[in-house]
This record gives C-alpha cells, structure tokens and sequence, in this order.
C-alpha cells in the first residue's frame, strides 16, 4: 500500500536555496488543505556541501523517503542529482539543472568534474524519464540567478498534486515583494520547459 | 489552528503555550532553531529569553528561574548535556518549582556532532522523565505536557528530540500561547534546595520513592500505545515507531506494534504486550535502551519470546533509522520477499567528485591557518576544537577535536606529557568563551608552553550566527557590556596577547612567529569578522581578478583552498565565490592577483 500520495526528493549545494522550494510546498499543501511532511539539512552540510531534503505530500508518516520511493527528483546541481539518484523510483522523473557547481575538490584540483552526458545517462537508466534543464540560465533570462531554484519549482509543478495557484500564492508570500516578478517569470520559465 | 513548522519551531510553540517566562541555550545542531524563534518573540510575550555562555549556564539560569515558581525551559545539543550534567544530576534530588523542561537533541548519524550519545541514557542516570517526539506534532504536544508532568513530579523533565525530528517539516496543530504567570519570587527552603550531605541523603531516596508513581503515570499518556495485530510484535521508541507503522502499512502485514514515546519506560504495558506475542522486533535509534529493558522483563513475563533487534543484527548498532532499514528488518523477521532499492553501482558513483561541506571563500579561518603554518611549520602540533574552523583539517592545522574548549588543556597535556615540538591550539570566539577560559587559567596557572590561537569572527558561526558575549549584543538584540579577549587572556595569566588581522597576511605571520618565540604561554587573537555575517549586513569588497600573462601556474593559490580561486589546466581563475578578502594576491608569488574593475 501506498503511504504517500508524491514523494519529492529536492537536492543540490548548501546555498543553492533548496530549503525555500520545501517550504513553498509545504506552505502550498496547507493551504490546499494536504499533510504534509519534510526534513531538511541544517548545520555543517549547509557549507557548501552537499544538501538533501525530502518532502512528502499526502502522507501522515514518517518525512523520510525511502530509498528507491521518490516519484521526483528535483537537482538543483548534476551531481548532487546522480549522488542521490537511488532515491527514485524506477517509476520517478529527474528533473536536473544542468549548471554545475564545482566543489572545492574540484577547484583545488584533487577531483575532476564529469560532463554532463556521463552524469545524465545513468539517470536516463534509473529513472522513467529525466528532464534536463539550464534553470541557471532560464533564471538569469528571468532576472536573477538567484531565482534558479524557482525555475526548478515552476518545473516541478505539474508532478506534484497541488494547484499551480495555490503554488505561486505560497511562493509570492515568501519571496520579498520587490522580486514578485522575477520569481512570477521565473517560475512560467521553468514550467515551459517541460511542458 | 494548523501551521506548517519545522520541528524546534513546534518545540518552541510548545514552550510559548505552555507559559514559560524563562528560555536559555547554548546553539548546537540540531537544537538552536528553538531558541532562534523565541528571541524575536521576548518583548511581546514578556518572557526572558537568552543565548547564554554554555549548557551549564544556561541549565543554571532555568534552575533559578524554576526556583521562583516561573516555567522555564532549556535547550541544548546533546554533548551539551555533558556539560550541563552538574547541576542536571543534583537538579532532581532539589527538585524544580515551576515545570522545567530540559531539551536535549540528539544526532544519530553525527550529522553536525562528533559522537552519537544517547540522551535518554542521561534521563534515565538522573532518574527523570525523558519524552521521545516521533515528529513536530509530537514534539510540540510534548513540550507542552513536560511542563506540567514536571510541576506534577517536582522534577525536571526531558524531551529528547532527534535531527529527524527538529529539521523536520509538518502541519502541526497548534493553540495560542498562554500568559506567563506572575511569580511570588524565590522560596528560602534549605532543606529543599541546599544540597549539604544532610540533606541529599534522604532526597536521594524520596526520588527513588518518586519513581514507581512516574512510571504508573507515564503509563497512562497517549504516547505509549499498542495495537495487536498477530503474535508477531514491534516495539519501537521515537521515530522507529513512526518508521515501525508506516512499513507495517506498506507491507499490509498482521503485525502488532507498541510504541513507546515517554520514559522510564511502563514495565507493565511491555510485559503485557510480550505475553501476547512469540518473537518481537525492537526498533530505535542509538543505545539499545529499549531492547535491554524488553530483554530483562521478557524473563519475567515471557521467557520463551525471541527478540530480535540490535543484538541479533536486524536493527544497525550505529547511524540513524530510516524507514526502508525498518521495512527490510521486518520483512526479514516475517520471512518476507522484498524486492531490493534500486542501486548504483560503485563505478558509476566513482565519476563523482566529493563535496564535502569547506570553509567558505573568503573566510578568515583559512588566511590564519596559512599564516599559522608559516610561522609553525608543518611539524608543530595543532590541538583544534568545535566550530567551522574544523573543517580546516586538510590545511594540516587540525590535529585533534575532542569537545568544546579541549584544543587549550588537550594542548596543555601534550606538552607536559614530553612533546617537544612547537604547540598552537585553535578555537574560536564563542568556544573560547564557553570552555575556553578556564582552560587558559589553567595553562597559564601551571605554566604550559605553548601558544592559544583565538580565531576570532564575533559570531558563533557554525550554528547559524548565534551572538555571544563577544558580540556586544543578546539574543533578543539588547547591548551588552563590551568584552575584550583580550584584557581577559591578559588577566588569566597569558604572558603575550597579540591580535592581528588574517586578511593583513604578513602582519597575522609576524605576529604568530612572536607568539611562537615567547617562552611562556602566548595566545594570538586573529580578529575578522565572518565573511557571512559581513555578506548579511551589506558590506561588500571588491572582487579579485587573475593577470593571466603574470600567473605561471604555480597552483600555489590553488592549494590555498579558497573555492572562489579554480585552475583552468595553466592558469588560476578567480569565480563568481570571491568575496574579496584579497589573501590570495597576497600568496601569489608572481603578483598576478589584483581587484578587478
């Protein structure tokens, strides 16, 4: 038995703003009148390091997803989406900014960065269908590399079960009000792409 | 009224619906969030809330606070603990006035930690009530009932989250907070709250006497609760409980399940559900607190009962739960076929480079371990401590980190225990002043050689900014008195105090080289404000840029390690990271490093 209507799995870089996209979900799924659960990474792991935070609409248990139980991935950054690519289910979708951000190992030298074919093409074997996208340069088409992880949730919106309305009302309420646009086209920008 | 909050903020709502008038702390992943919520609230709810020095502070200053009949609550990590264990383990025998509730986070995994301590290990050694939150709702209905199970008892009582449950998420209902209650003021009772040898003995035994009567009353509170289902049975405490139900569900299996949510645990409801089942699951994070208790009453109620969990190898000793371990532990009990987590393999991950969480670009951290190296050498020792600057361990300046304020007296011990080579401890501004002090008295008292390097950026960074006395203001924003490191240093006998700015390189290798030669024990204060908290309040420098006919490739500023400064194969490049601080022009031997336009 299913114990959660969609699982979302949201990964990328300590910085990269995961925790706002959980909490425009979460705020979102109150709203729409859905349990809802999350877990986040705070602490160390948000310094520069790798970040990963589950959430999970429909559900009354436990915010932790299993391994192999996403139905999506949401990367903000290549790698981190194929670090943690065991969390989908083989019924899941990838959605993958394209962007990489390279960890110091890399800038120092100790450890190259792969291109983005290697990266994507386990994805393409692990999951049902992955949607790479530049939300990077979508976000600077929008006005602000900043809102790149609105790109990603304006990608995310049609996979999830909540209202598109109820989405952009959660997000305009977080969002300072003088970024509204930005973030409005931000997230149209990122919804186009995988329409 | 339902609200989406993340677990320490549930906590915190608890707390204000409870009416204390009374909050301290001391910021440790994954509690800080707690304290961080009630400081902006203080003024409209006219409560006390307060970052304080450490645990044991801010323990002492709930104790005070509950000693005149005012609710107060404390917060801390859970090594924390270890430092509040003083007055934690006396505090029940004296008992507490208004309810005090002490919370203590634990980190399975060590996700932010350097151990994995038990904390209801600790409630149980201190004979108090500890209660276990599987998720936000629970941490916030549990807060709010310590309080008043803690007036109940006359002892304190702990909730014991874990970072699945402070970093969680949920919809969590909540109620309005409640007026603190004014306070007639501190009763003189020496008997009471004077613990002279007289008077401990028999407040020993009257809370021993106490402990039957928790139990029957913890036995009855919602927490503990079992559904039977078949002679196959789980027991299982905390999140393994909400882990426990929801694979029970996705396994559709006939399982019976006691959930265990409050300590010292009911001996009657375990013994009760043994009776009923032929072989049982036990399923929780860290110790296996639980598993020995249902081990010991099993020979009492059902000797024949096979129990399963840490010890036959079905629960990990170690790390924290998650529900797919709990769903294959119990499909292995039951003799179920699961079909295996997709996995990749070895080679495929191997692409990946490691991103380990680093210093920040720009941080000061790394420009005083560069001119600290310099003056020391490689060969020196370098005792470290808790705080970002840890995450320096691949500069070869981090040798050792213990707990909070350890880097100084572990410093000290390796010189009187015959190292002959130079010493240079490392810690930062807040753990300086939460452990630190007494541990330069000490060096200095008895006359170690060697040098103490405060890196001082006035914040507790680490755990999201928290201030300290150093930072001239308190957790609800007032001014506090100005402190100086160094007058303080001075006056715990430290024979040279030098300070100096890492981002002024040579003066900062200079003045380690000074405290290197002093004979005594020296101690450098290495003053730059957090390259965070200077981001936050607006101030920006200008960025650097790479001279790319000067640069030889060197890599010499490449093995510095700032993530701001990349090497594109023959020459350096500056990114998008830099923040300015100009240390890398100042390594460059080819002075290809200058401030972009």
């Amino acid at each position: 038995m299913r114990t959660s209507d969609c699982d979302v799995v949201i990964v990328g870089v300590g910085g990269q703003g995961v925790i706002l996209i959980s909490e425009i979900i979460g705020k979102a799924a109150l709203s729409a009148g859905l349990s809802v659960r999350g877990v986040e990474t705070h602490g160390m792991a948000q310094r520069g390091g790798s970040v990963i935070n589950h959430i999970r609409i429909g559900c009354r248990y436990s915010a932790m997803i299993s391994l192999g139980g996403a139905d999506v991935l949401l990367a903000m950054e290549p790698a981190e989406a194929l670090r943690y690519a065991t969390y989908l289910s083989p019924d899941g979708i990838a959605l993958v900014n394209t962007t990489a951000v390279l960890p110091v190992t890399v800038t120092t030298g100790q450890a190259s960065y792969p291109a983005i074919e290697e990266i994507l093409a386990p994805l393409w074997e692990a999951s049902s269908r992955v949607y790479p996208m530049d939300a990077t340069g979508l976000a600077a088409e929008a006005g602000s590399l900043q809102a790149t992880n609105v790109v990603m949730l304006g990608a995310l919106a049609r996979h999830i079960p909540i209202g598109e309305e109820a989405l952009l009302e959660a997000l305009f309420q977080t969002v300072p009000a003088r970024f509204l646009e930005i973030n409005r086209k931000a997230f149209e920008l990122g919804k186009i792409e995988v329409e | 009224m339902r609200e989406y909050l993340l677990g320490n903020v549930a906590i915190a709502r608890g707390i204000l619906e409870a009416g204390a008038g009374v909050i301290s702390g001391y910021p440790g992943t994954p509690s800080s969030e707690i304290v961080e919520h009630l400081a902006p609230l203080a003024e409209e709810h006219r409560i006390h809330v307060e970052w304080s020095v450490n645990e044991k502070v801010a323990m002492e200053v709930a104790i005070g606070a509950s000693w005149t009949g005012t609710r107060a609550a404390v917060t801390m990590k859970h090594v924390g603990l270890n430092v509040a264990a003083d007055p934690f383990m006396t505090l029940p025998y004296l008992g507490v006035g208004g309810g005090m509730v002490i919370i203590s986070a634990d980190d399975p995994y060590c996700h932010s930690s350097q151990n994995e301590q038990d904390s209801r290990r600790y409630a149980a050694f201190a004979r108090v009530p500890c209660l276990d939150p599987a998720d936000p709702q629970e941490a916030r209905d549990m807060t709010l009932r310590a309080f008043s199970l803690s007036e109940e008892f006359g002892l304190p009582v702990m909730v014991r989250p874990t970072t699945r449950v402070s970093h969680a998420r949920a919809t969590v209902d909540v109620g309005a907070p409640r007026e603190r209650k004014a306070s007639p003021g501190f009763e003189k009772n020496p008997p009471r709250r004077v613990a002279l040898p007289v008077h401990a003995r028999p407040l020993h035994a009257e809370l021993l006497d106490k402990q039957a009567e928790i139990e029957a009353a913890l036995a009855k509170e919602a927490w503990n609760r079992s559904q039977m289902r078949g002679d196959v049975g789980i027991i299982a405490s905390g999140i393994g409980g909400l882990y426990a139900e929801e694979a029970i569900a996705e396994l559709e299996a006939d399982v019976s399940l006691l959930r265990i949510g409050a300590y010292p645990i009911p001996r009657t409801i375990v013994g009760d559900f043994l009776e009923k089942v032929d072989r049982i699951l036990v399923v929780e994070e860290m110790d296996p607190v639980l598993e020995e208790f249902v081990e010991m009453v099993a020979k009492e109620r059902n000797p024949e009962v096979e129990i399963l969990g840490k010890r036959s190898g079905h629960i990990p000793k170690v790390g924290e739960l998650d529900p797919l371990t709990v769903r294959k532990a119990i499909a292995r009990m039951m003799g179920l076929q699961q079909r295996g987590a997709p996995t990749m393999s070895p080679e495929v991950l191997s692409i990946l480079p490691p991103r380990p969480p680093a210093l920040c670009p720009g941080c000061s951290h790394r420009a005083s371990y560069y001119a600290m190296r310099k003056a020391f050498g490689r060969d020196a020792v370098y005792p470290n401590d808790i705080g970002c600057y840890t995450m320096g361990v691949g500069m070869g300046t981090v040798d050792s980190c213990l707990c909070m304020g350890a880097s100084i007296t572990v410093g000290a011990g390796i010189r009187f225990g015959g190292e002959e080579r130079g010493i240079c401890a490392v810690l930062g501004d807040s753990t300086f002043l939460h452990s630190g002090l007494t541990g330069l008295l000490n060096a200095a008292y008895n006359g170690a050689r060697m040098t103490v390097a405060i890196l001082d950026n006035s914040i507790t960074a680490m755990t999201g900014h928290q201030p300290h006395p150093g930072a001239g203001r308190t957790a609800t924003g007032d001014i506090s008195p100005t402190i100086s490191l160094e007058e303080i240093c001075r006056s715990l006998g430290a024979g040279l105090v030098e300070t100096a700015d890492p981002y002024d390189l040579d003066s900062m290798i200079e003045t380690f080289e000074r405290a290197r030669d002093h004979p005594g024990l020296s101690v450098v204060v290495a003053k730059q404000a957090c390259v965070i908290s200077e981001m936050r309040a607006g101030i920006r420098r200008p960025m650097l840029r790479v001279d790319e006919e000067k640069c030889g490739g060197c890599k010499l500023c490449v093995s510095f390690g700032c993530p701001a400064i990349e090497f594109d194969g023959k020459v350096a490049r500056i990114n998008a990271l830099c923040s300015g601080c100009g240390v890398c022009a100042k390594i460059c031997p080819q002075q290809a490093m200058e401030v972009a336009e």
